[in-house]
């Protein structure tokens, strides 16, 4: 789950990790009471989207850029009029981009230098890394290709925690001295905390700076959680934004279903993730183009698959259908009863290809043939996928 | 042989008295494997009964063993209980933990697993669909039945299967016993971004099985177990293998229904996978339907007879 810029830096400061001080609107009638909460002077105006790469997006109307910097409180008032309410694009929304309901107005403080520090998971040690170089407000990915001797990483022993020695040969790496020095070394263990505590998926913040006068802050903040943990977190959960979902993925969820809205006209329904993402997989390799990522469970019930088909088909992209179940353990008849029930439910028009296989198969395609339905049977993966990119073609 | 798991196995099942965990139980005798125990703390004492088969319930994991002498447990816990089901395991010394549980907090396994280090017990899952070791009667009874898979679509032989994926793995299966090609264990190593064994955990044991003649590597986007394993086996591996990568078509930082199949960045894509797989000597699967067959090509290649 991710949440807002400004939501992570609330986060930050109830742990003890310096942010510029900043306040939130979200009616242009707000604007005034927020910028009142800051000093005046140069004041930044900010986006609030779920997306990367805020700065050098550009709105649906033509105003360039979801981060500005302001020389005073009156021009950021007027500058997050043309922000709030209007969509803003980036290489991270995609080209429909995404409404900007919340401006967050900050301090713009003086940098000295800028840094990068993150926290997550360690694949392959299975054990958390902060992760931190000298090149702050750059693409990390980049600094890790380009020059990896700027990129220094700590594994934390879960065992222990983050020990006093490891955070001090990150300090020293990244070259910090005297105040300098001994406030990165708290705001870092400070972050670490908040990671662990909250069950935090990853914690990025890029830039981290420092000011002139010795401080060390956290200029951005980017955090996400593991779902999976949400359970014991309901203060994280009430901080979901379901504007920043799609309506198609929040309505998946509620149905057990995991579903990923992609840009392609042939849709799946297929049951296992692995499955799933290698029907998406056939379909491309066979020349046509998945509409979406779509997991039913083990089980596929027929509930299930009438709320998948409904879902599918509010996709006005998708031309065609293609169901993928292996009925290992469930009954492949009552899967096809379940397929035969949810297509004349939703009065199904679309072209809809349909492979089964697995236990009592013989039963489940006599049922399919016997429907009356205009559906087409493959027999193997290869086969299904082939025809129904003939079928949209 | 086989690995991990032999048809004798006695196993126990944690979780046994819910509506999961005692379904797969009742499929698991009814393949004929050795379920001897359940565990549900607060039944110890009852029986869970199916048909002829009244397996002892038990309170705890320990309790279970040392009455039963079972060596491994499955766990069909709910996903907030089921990292303390695990170490209950590691407690009671078993071999082997099985986690089918889906949906384990991150930071949960990250704790088990550091506590499993060093210890004897290995813990496969968790979000896994278990592990088979096919028996000899009539679809593949008799043999070590774990965790979810459908057991009757197997086929005793020399085929070690190793994936993260359920499903996946019985679309690999399916094609194999299709083909006439049997298995000497299939084993689903979970979808989490933290389990227990890997890819190449499970490739160094067949590679030291004598059984089994040939292996098929499934796995997807995310991570870097399959690109280890699969440079383990240029190095170490003289059998043929057959691999497959799931997601080639998933886009940047999207979680594909398992926890752990997310692209993090260039080098744990399908295709730099897929890249790493043929550099390695790896025949790779061009399509799912094409798993089985690419095992064949590479057997053939190598001289090496499957059935």
């Amino acid at each position: 789950m991710n949440i807002h810029e400004y939501q992570a830096k609330a986060l930050f400061e109830k742990y003890g990790v310096p942010v510029p001080k900043g306040a939130v609107a979200t009616t242009p009638e707000e604007f005034i009471n927020a910028l009142a909460q800051l000093p005046e002077g140069p004041t930044m105006v900010k986006s609030q989207i779920h997306a990367g790469g805020r700065g050098k997006g550009t709105f649906t109307d033509g105003y360039k850029g979801g981060v500005k910097f302001c020389k005073t409180k009156a021009d950021a008032k007027e500058i997050a009029g043309k922000m709030l309410g209007n969509t803003l694009v980036t290489v991270q929304t995609g080209p429909a981009g995404r409404k900007v309901q919340t401006i967050y107005f900050t301090v713009a403080s003086d940098i000295k230098k800028e840094y990068y520090l993150a926290i997550l998971l360690d694949r392959a040690s299975s054990k958390p890394v902060i992760v931190a170089s000298t090149e702050g407000g750059v693409e990390i990915e980049k600094v890790a290709h380009e020059t990896p001797e700027k990129l220094f990483k700590i594994i934390v022993d879960p065992a222990y925690g983050l020990a006093d020695f490891q955070v001090r040969d990150l300090i020293f790496k990244l070259g910090f001295a005297g105040a300098e020095a001994k406030n990165a070394a708290k705001l870092i263990r400070n972050l670490y905390n908040a990671f662990w505590d909250t069950d935090a998926a990853m914690i990025e913040v890029n830039p981290l700076i420092t000011t002139p006068t010795g401080e060390v802050l956290a200029l951005d903040a980017k955090v996400s959680f593991d779902s999976n943990a949400l359970y014991r977190h309901p203060e994280i959960v009430a901080l979901r934004d379901l504007n920043e979902e799609d309506p198609k993925e929040i309505e998946a969820s509620k149905h057990s279903l995991s579903y990923i809205a992609l840009d392609g006209n042939i849709a799946c329904l297929v049951n296992g993730a692995g499955l799933a993402m290698s029907t998406m997989d056939i379909i491309q390799h066979f020349g046509g183009t998945p509409a979406n990522f779509l997991d039913v469970g083990g089980g596929a019930s027929k509930d299930q698959v009438i709320a998948a088909f409904k879902i599918i088909l509010g996709d006005k992209n998708v031309k065609g259908i293609l169901v993928n179940i292996f009925g290992g353990i469930m009954d492949c008849n009552v899967i096809a009863t379940g397929i035969v029930a949810a297509v004349k439910e939703v009065g199904l028009k679309l072209p809809l290809v349909v492979r089964l296989e697995g236990n009592n198969v013989a039963a489940g395609k006599a049922t399919l043939a016997a429907s009356g339905l205009a559906l087409v049977s493959g027999d193997t993966m290869a086969d299904a996928a082939q025809k129904i990119v003939k079928l949209v073609a | 042989m086989s690995i991990l798991i032999t048809p004798e196995t006695k196993i126990i099942v944690q979780g046994i008295t819910g509506d999961f965990g005692g379904r797969h139980a009742k499929l698991s005798l009814d393949y004929g494997t050795h379920v001897v125990a359940g565990v549900t703390p607060g039944k110890g004492c009852q029986f869970f009964e199916h048909g002829t088969h009244k397996v002892p319930i038990f309170n705890s994991v320990t309790d279970a063993a040392k009455a039963t002498g079972a060596t491994v447990s499955v766990i069909f816990v709910p996903p907030p209980f089921a990292a303390d089901a695990i170490l209950e395991c590691v407690d009671a010394g078993l071999d082997l933990a099985v986690a089918i549980t889906e949906g384990i907090p991150i930071k949960d396994m990250i704790r088990v697993k550091r506590a499993m280090q060093g210890g004897k017990t290995r813990l496969l899952g968790p979000n896994c669909p278990g592990i088979v070791t096919p028996g000899t009667g009539k679809d593949s009874f008799g043999g070590c039945r774990i965790g979810i898979a459908p057991g009757y679509i197997h086929k005793k032989g020399h085929v070690g299967v190793v994936s993260r994926s359920g499903t996946l793995t019985y679309e690999a299966v399916f094609q194999l016993t299709s083909k006439n090609i049997g298995q000497t264990t299939c084993v689903g190593i979970g979808g989490d971004p933290v389990n227990g064994t890997n890819h190449l955990d499970i490739i160094k044991l067949f590679n030291a099985d004598p059984e089994t003649h040939g292996i098929i590597l499934i796995g997807e986007i995310g991570g870097n177990a399959e690109v280890e394993a699969a440079r383990w086996i240029k190095a170490n591996c003289q059998k043929p293998v057959a691999g497959f990568i799931a997601g080639a078509t998933a886009p940047a930082g999207r979680r594909m229904g398992h926890a752990g199949a997310i692209v993090g960045g260039t080098e744990d894509t399908a295709a730099a996978k897929i890249a790493v797989f043929k550099e390695c000597g790896i025949e790779v699967a061009v399509t799912p339907s094409d798993m089985a067959d690419a095992l064949l090509r590479a057997a053939k290649a190598k001289g090496v007879t499957l059935t």
